[in-house]
């Protein structure tokens, strides 16, 4: 591969992959909001 | 206006389910040829620029329109966009967030059966030892190419027992069936799109002819042409490409955001559910068809034959040559993966007709989803029996381009002008889990409609092959009276046949633009029995308020 077509595919996947991780931990990671919320698992039973 | 119990089992499930609506077929199969046709590399640059631009922007209108009708009960676009103005004609527009799905249902369901079919072929070993000609007949006959008119028993059957299980699925409702699956096909997708992946990857040169290594494939991809930056027609494609991907301008993410409750995060849940589909998208689409194929015929062949059709004529034929055991793995795991981005995207489209009839008709889940399935049968016949006449392209054309682009239009109009962008910021903003940038305000309210407004005069006006110096050459012509020359697929070319003229029959035969034709009427027949629905569904609930 060319040095131009690996910057390209190590910047662009790097950013993809790193944005998706960080979006989807944040949700993870985010407290759940005060019942009732729009989730049916964590209702109370 | 419904009582419905419907919701969401968690917020995982939630973003599973929203990015499996916009992972598809699309993402392993058109992003790659999308990619290699408009620049390699630098098609990311105006990729990313729309997605930021434009995808963005349109995740967040559609989850805040989405959950702002919601809270009126109502779960589908007619009567979500009714709830955002006085002025009554907006529920209209709000037809084809139903008619748009159903229209593409009727054909993706289809494509669908063929993976279906396919991984269980692979399975079998059925394909082991079959050279390119071989794959080439096999399909030909399975969808019984070549008789003019086409009669597949087999493919017939495969529809139908793949809109059976849509159907099921759908009837089970949300949570238990939509989510379910979500949470079961996601993880298993990323998981087969990975080991292609790697095999791609670590495959290189196979020595099969000089050019052949993958590694030439991933460069062909990415190597960077920044000098087609200039160019609209990489801008447009780029743009094109976001639209379909995101599957926005459909109105199957207002409904499933219509299920959230007004404190709840969806600014967050956009993002997160758009960047998982950028994932599939780029790390994983952009390593499997095109690498793998120049990896073992070469780049000129690539170069050649890129497009659609390879999914099914070439693949099996590429991972035979990883021996035997590999082939059979690698062929459920393409074919495998492929269904499962097909299904989840097919119950997404399912669903706003299910919120439709069941808000507005207190249809049960079960007679909702099996009248559902009885129009889509309806509607993906033509595909089927008239598929070499260019049905199945016309549907396409209709229903998954120009009517996703009207949508779209349409409703970042109504968010950021009529609604207002003061209401509609804080139906983005409320309950987010993250800070949204505040430059996102002008950007909806300005830079997106304009965008998208672009993409829709472009496409409506589009001159022959479509590069920059061809729009100045057309006005030109235009001005001196020599008439404006169309592309073959403008809008405007489309509706009139201007290239062509009106012709129906040849020499006592009746020609493919007869099936096309009637495939249109057939069409708009389906939209204005929807709009009628509607306006019953609207008579109904005056009478009742």
């Amino acid at each position: 591969m060319t040095t131009s077509a690996l910057i390209m595919i190590i910047l662009t996947q790097g950013t993809v992959i790193a944005a998706t991780i960080y979006f989807f931990r944040k949700v993870l990671k985010s407290p759940d909001k005060s019942e009732p919320d729009s989730y049916s698992d964590n209702d109370p039973v | 206006m419904s009582n419905t119990t419907e919701s969401w089992g968690s917020r995982v499930g939630l973003i599973l389910a929203m990015a499996g609506n916009a992972v598809g077929l699309g993402n392993f199969l058109r992003f790659p040829v999308q990619a290699v046709q408009n620049g390699g590399g630098t098609f990311i640059i105006p990729y990313l620029v729309s997605f930021l631009l434009m995808g963005i922007p349109l995740l967040w209108v559609e989850w805040a329109m989405g959950r702002f009708g919601g809270r009126y009960g109502d779960h589908s676009t007619p009567f979500i966009l009714d709830n955002m103005t006085k002025k009554r004609f907006w529920k209209y527009f709000g037809v084809f967030g139903i008619f748009t799905n159903m229209g593409v249902m009727a054909y993706y369901t289809y494509i669908e059966s063929w993976t279906l079919t396919y991984t269980l072929k692979s399975l079998k070993g059925d394909f082991l030892g079959m050279d390119l000609d071989g794959l080439d007949s096999f399909f030909n006959n399975y969808v019984d190419l070549g008789s003019g008119i086409n009669f597949p028993v087999w493919a017939l059957l495969a529809f139908l027992i793949t809109l059976s299980i849509n159907v099921y699925i759908l009837s089970r409702g949300l949570s238990a069936g939509i989510e379910k699956v979500a949470k079961i096909a996601m993880p298993l997708l990323i998981g087969f799109g990975a080991f292609l992946a790697i095999m791609s990857w670590t495959t290189g040169s196979t020595g099969r002819c000089a050019d052949c290594s993958t590694y030439i494939g991933l460069n062909y991809l990415w190597q960077p042409d920044f000098s087609t930056l200039a160019n609209p027609k990489i801008w447009l494609a780029a743009a094109g490409q976001i639209f379909f991907t995101l599957s926005v301008g459909m109105g199957t993410i207002h409904c499933y955001s219509s299920y959230l409750k007004q404190k709840d995060d969806i600014a967050l849940n956009a993002m997160s559910a758009g960047w998982m589909n950028g994932f599939v998208e780029i790390v994983l689409g952009s390593a499997v068809v095109i690498p793998i194929a120049v990896g073992y015929l070469g780049l000129d062949w690539v170069v050649d034959n890129a497009g659609f059709m390879m999914a099914f004529k070439t693949m099996p034929f590429l991972f035979d040559q990883w021996g035997s055991v590999l082939s059979v793995i690698a062929g459920v795991a393409w074919f495998g993966l492929l269904f499962f981005a097909g299904i989840t995207s097919s119950l997404a489209m399912g669903t706003p007709w299910m919120g439709f009839v069941q808000d507005e008709f207190n249809w049960s889940k079960n007679k909702s989803a099996l009248i559902l399935g009885l129009a889509i049968l309806a509607m993906g016949l033509p595909t089927i029996f008239f598929f070499e006449k260019g049905v199945f392209d016309e549907y396409d054309y209709w229903t998954g381009t120009v009517s996703l682009v009207i949508f779209a239009l349409a409703e970042v109009i109504l968010f950021a002008w009529v609604f207002g962008m003061d209401k509609g910021w804080k139906e983005i903003t409320d309950g987010a889990d993250m800070r949204v940038p505040r430059f996102y305000r002008p950007i909806i309210k300005y830079i997106t409609p304009l965008f998208i407004g672009i993409i829709f005069l472009t496409s409506l006006f589009k001159p022959l092959n479509g590069e920059l110096s061809d729009w100045s050459s057309a006005f030109n012509s235009w001005v001196n009276g020599n008439g404006w020359p169309w592309a073959n697929d403008s809008i405007i070319n489309q509706v009139f046949h201007i290239n062509t003229g009106v012709q129906w029959v040849q020499d006592g035969i009746l020609t493919n633009m007869f099936y096309i034709d009637m495939s249109r009427f057939f069409l708009l027949a389906c939209f204005f029995g929807l709009v009628a629905m509607v306006k019953v569904a609207s008579n109904k609930r005056k009478k009742t308020a």
